[in-house]
């Protein structure tokens, strides 16, 4: 039965990506096309009172300079999520106020691109300096210094009064009280980097006006539904004048689950009458567009000496930067997607979430995931390290299991309250075995050099499929002459292969060859709704409705030929590009297409939508071997083990690629990355120079164990698997560093000055 | 102003801007698979030939090309080696969201050319300006490797 579902199709749109085809935002580019760039203030906090671009405009090829004075100051968030959002408005096109170093000051249009350069050193700017706040802690203090002054019609937990952008209390049963009643009490402090998502395709859009008048929003996006919405309401336009097109995407990461340039060449496109362009600069990307929360995070365990975790206690201070976009969501997330996996009787989560003037944050693949598991899973390691306790047993007898109640779900949806949420599908068990066996845990292999140590370190993750009763996507699907279909879905692929599943999960589902499957994904004018690419929702969501359409359309099918063979509808067994009656009688679907667009006369066709009420956890168990060079703190990791379960594999290869490319992102988060934000708010280090990502040769060995099941709610069993790989990396690194050194960075990055610290700390106490 | 080259393998003349860069000016002449990653020579997204090795083209002025042999993805695409190497990165799962692909694509080509039995260090060495975010490089390394194996120099 499973033929197409589970197989290594060739993934639908590799090979023009690899013939290097012009399929991407930036290649193409519409006849008379205007290059925009935009002046960033220098200031974190300043008034534009007056911007001359007399200068500038006198540039030969300059067309139009824009700044706050020629835009209507509509509130919105830019946060790409579903309506009503339950991020804060407070955001404008151009703001009166810059509220960190790159907010937007002024955007020039030219002919070309170097006369749109030229013309920004040319803009004259008179600002009113305010003084500026980076400090999350000084922000949340202060109430004389408002970085959103004004009370907006909605979503700031403390608006015009205080810089508490979200705030989060949440309790099941009662910490405090469980707390006295615990052998041991464990509480420790844990710190998490500003980081980029470092796509390498930039934040690019293109947008024109078409000869019916309508804005065409040509875009490197996850979110081109909301997008659509979000842009009627910034240009005060319907949503019927616009159509938005997702091309192929170079990467999102969730940073371009938002708003990040498409306001601005829409703006200009209809002011102007001509196509307009805007690509971000490396530079731009790190400091104007969006990063993970940075947050400092304090854990409280309290334990019996069996190893029984009572209770559990996180508590997050984050820092939003300049806007809140995502800031109440990606926090909630922290906790949400974190602490279930030790379902203690007691759990209080709360958040403070700052405004500060400093970059802005936002979504950033895990969403809050990584930054919690970093500190549950090392907190985990001191927990059993006070107790006397083995890391992994203590694990073991804690974790959640198959039918457990995920205890936060009922009190912590996406920004309100959840749904209850039981798992019913699980292998973690089966995943610490396989990866326990691939590290060769409790079998410490020697230092390659008399001055390393060698250690190795283990991390639990889960995360989620979709958001539950809020998230969903629709799926038509349509049959041709030829036995193929046209399946369109709002569904995004930005590059993870979606497009590839979902048709695997259309053909399945037809019983056809998946090559007979056309897919169209991603344009507002002529597919279904999708809330689009994030929280690891397409498999699972988009792909039950796509499953829901291939399924409804077989159904017209089966009654057309129950009609014509006079037999029972539900009889005839779809497979191998065939329908087929009990009785031997057989056509192929070339013959049931013609059947039904010739004699029948009808259009097979259906369309679907799909919303799942469940949010069903995908797991990883995630181990590190790793040594350290004692005289330099440098930290070498030489394997790192993946055993994760997604559910049923659509796609082994995609799914694995999902896996190492995670395990990359959290390599980085463990020993590298950090976009360095002085006290000013300025980005220290604003280039792949010196924001360092992974290379080629940074990267270990890599094994990775796809542990199936089935999850009942999903399509064919599926589950995600574009997340919950990159949450346990770095608690499993630094957790091998502490096995091999003694000591533990509490702060990540962990980088060579920090371990050498941190070893020369512990030899001087 | 204009610059002659010879571009693809073919004597062109390549209307050029003052102060641009190779990458703008072959984007320009409908090059598409030349990449913009970050104009740093950083993350090697416009990786091409020049002369036959392998450069970052954001960070060579157009104009510096001029009498000079350019060689982009576009121009390979009948070559024998870089089909294998183009069907293997497929085959294998390699390519992901493809941004980084084409740049791949020139520096494996130039890696093989010279070296026809590549270790995993030499692979990773010739890749290690090639930034990719998606795949974590296992399977690009794993696509050459099996192009390699089946070059004449391979053990």
């Amino acid at each position: 039965m499973n033929k197409v579902v589970g197989t290594n199709v060739t993934k639908i749109d590799a090979v023009k990506l690899a013939r290097g085809e012009p399929v991407f935002t930036d290649d193409h580019r519409p006849p008379g096309m205007l290059y925009a760039k935009v002046l960033r203030s220098p200031h974190a906090h300043a008034r534009i009172l007056e911007v001359d671009a007399t200068a500038a405009l006198a540039v030969d090829g300059v067309v139009d300079v824009i700044w706050h004075r020629d835009t209507r100051p509509i509130l919105h968030t830019r946060a790409g999520q579903s309506y009503p959002e339950p991020s804060p408005y407070d955001t404008v096109m151009m703001p009166e106020k810059a509220r960190f170093i790159g907010d937007r000051v002024a955007v020039v249009a030219a002919e070309t691109l170097i006369a749109a350069e030229r013309a920004l050193d040319l803009i004259e700017v008179k600002y009113e300096v305010l003084e500026a706040v980076t400090d999350m802690d000084e922000a949340l203090r202060r109430t004389d210094l408002l970085i959103h002054e004004t009370p907006d019609p909605r979503g700031i937990s403390q608006a015009g009064r205080s810089n508490l952008a979200a705030h989060i209390d949440k309790q099941v049963g009662d910490v405090d009280a469980a707390l006295k009643t615990c052998d041991l009490v464990v509480e420790r402090t844990y710190f998490l980097p500003k980081v980029q998502a470092s796509h390498i395709e930039p934040h690019v859009s293109m947008a024109w006006v078409d000869e019916d008048d309508r804005l065409i929003v040509r875009t490197s996006t996850q979110i081109p539904f909301h997008l659509r919405r979000m842009l009627a309401r910034i240009l005060e336009i319907p949503e019927a004048r616009i159509r938005v097109i997702k091309p192929r995407v170079g990467g999102g990461f969730g940073d371009k689950q938002e708003l990040v340039v498409e306001d601005l060449v829409s703006f200009l496109a209809l002011r102007l009458r001509r196509p307009v362009r805007l690509e971000f600069t490396r530079h731009e990307e790190l400091v104007a567009a969006r990063l993970r929360h940075s947050q400092r995070i304090v854990m409280t365990t309290g334990v019996m000496k069996d190893g029984t975790i009572v209770a559990n206690r996180m508590h997050v201070t984050a820092d939003t930067g300049a806007y809140g976009s995502h800031a109440l969501t990606v926090q909630g997330n922290t906790g949400q997607k974190v602490l279930p996996m030790y379902p203690a009787k007691n759990i209080h989560f709360i958040v403070d979430c700052a405004y500060t003037n400093n970059p802005i944050s936002g979504a950033f693949r895990g969403y809050g995931a990584p930054q919690g598991c970093f500190a549950l899973e090392c907190h985990i390691d001191e927990v059993a390290r006070e107790l006397g306790m083995d890391r992994l047993e203590l694990r073991k007898k804690n974790h959640i299991r198959l039918g457990d109640t995920d205890p936060l779900s009922a009190k912590l949806g996406e920004g309100k309250e959840g749904l209850v949420r039981v798992v019913h599908s699980t292998s973690l068990e089966e995943c610490i075995v396989r990866g326990c066996e691939a590290i060769g845990w409790g079998d410490k292999r020697p230092p390659t050099q008399p001055y390393f140590k060698r250690g190795l370190g283990m991390a639990l993750a889960m995360q989620g499929s979709g958001i539950a009763g809020v998230d969903w996507g629709g799926a038509t699907v349509k049959l041709n002459d030829d036995g193929s279909v046209n399946l369109t879905v709002g569904a995004t692929d930005i590059g993870q292969g979606s497009d590839t599943v979902l048709a695997q999960l259309c053909a399945e589902e037809l019983g056809i060859p998946y090559d007979k499957v056309l897919i169209l994904s991603s344009d507002t004018d002529f597919t279904p709704f999708d809330v689009g690419a994030y929280a690891s929702s397409t498999t699972y969501v988009s792909g039950g409705a796509v499953v829901k359409a291939a399924r409804r359309l077989r159904e017209q099918l089966a009654g057309l030929l129950g009609t014509k063979w006079e037999c029972d509808p539900g009889d005839l067994v779809f497979s191998e590009g065939s329908v087929t009656e009990p009785r031997g009688r057989s056509m192929t679907m070339q013959d049931v297409a013609l059947f039904a667009l010739y004699e029948a006369k009808i259009q097979p066709m259906a369309t679907e939508s799909h919303m799942s009420n469940e949010s069903p956890p995908p797991f990883a168990a995630q181990f590190a071997d790793v040594e350290v060079d004692t005289e330099t703190g440098q930290v070498f990791v030489r394997k790192f083990v993946s055993a994760v379960d997604c559910g049923t594999v659509v796609h082994p290869r995609l799914a694995e690629g999902q896996v190492e490319g995670a395990v990359a992102q959290g390599l980085g988060y463990a020993l590298w990355e950090e976009v360095l934000v002085d006290r000013a708010g300025k980005v220290l280090n604003p280039h792949f120079l010196d924001y360092k990502i992974a290379t080629a040769l940074d990267m270990p060995e890599l094994v990775t164990f796809l542990v199936e099941t089935s999850e009942p709610s999903g399509p064919y069993g599926a589950k995600a698997a574009g997340e919950v790989p990159i949450d346990g990396p770095a608690p499993a690194i630094v957790n091998a560093i502490c096995d091999a050194v003694g000591v533990r960075c509490y702060r990540i990055p962990a980088t060579p000055e920090r371990v050498w610290r941190a070893m020369k700390e512990q030899e001087s106490s | 102003m204009t610059i002659e080259l010879i571009l693809d393998g073919k004597r062109t003349a390549l209307e050029i801007l003052p102060g641009q860069n190779l990458l703008q000016a072959l984007r320009g002449a409908s090059r598409f698979s030349v990449k913009l990653g970050c104009e740093t020579g950083d993350c090697g997204s416009c990786t091409v030939l020049l002369d036959g090795e392998p450069v970052n083209s954001c960070v060579v002025a157009a104009a510096r090309a001029a009498g000079r042999s350019v060689t982009t993805l576009e121009g390979l695409l009948g070559d024998p080696l870089m089909q294998r190497l183009q069907r293997e990165l497929v085959d294998k799962g390699a390519v992901q969201c493809g941004y980084c692909s084409p740049g791949m694509l020139i520096s494996l080509y130039a890696l093989l050319k010279q070296d026809e039995a590549p270790t995993d260090r030499d692979v990773r060495e010739a890749l290690s300006g090639n930034l990719c975010r998606c795949t974590g490089y296992v399977k690009p390394v794993e696509a050459a490797l099996a192009v390699a194996a089946t070059l004449g120099g391979a053990s």
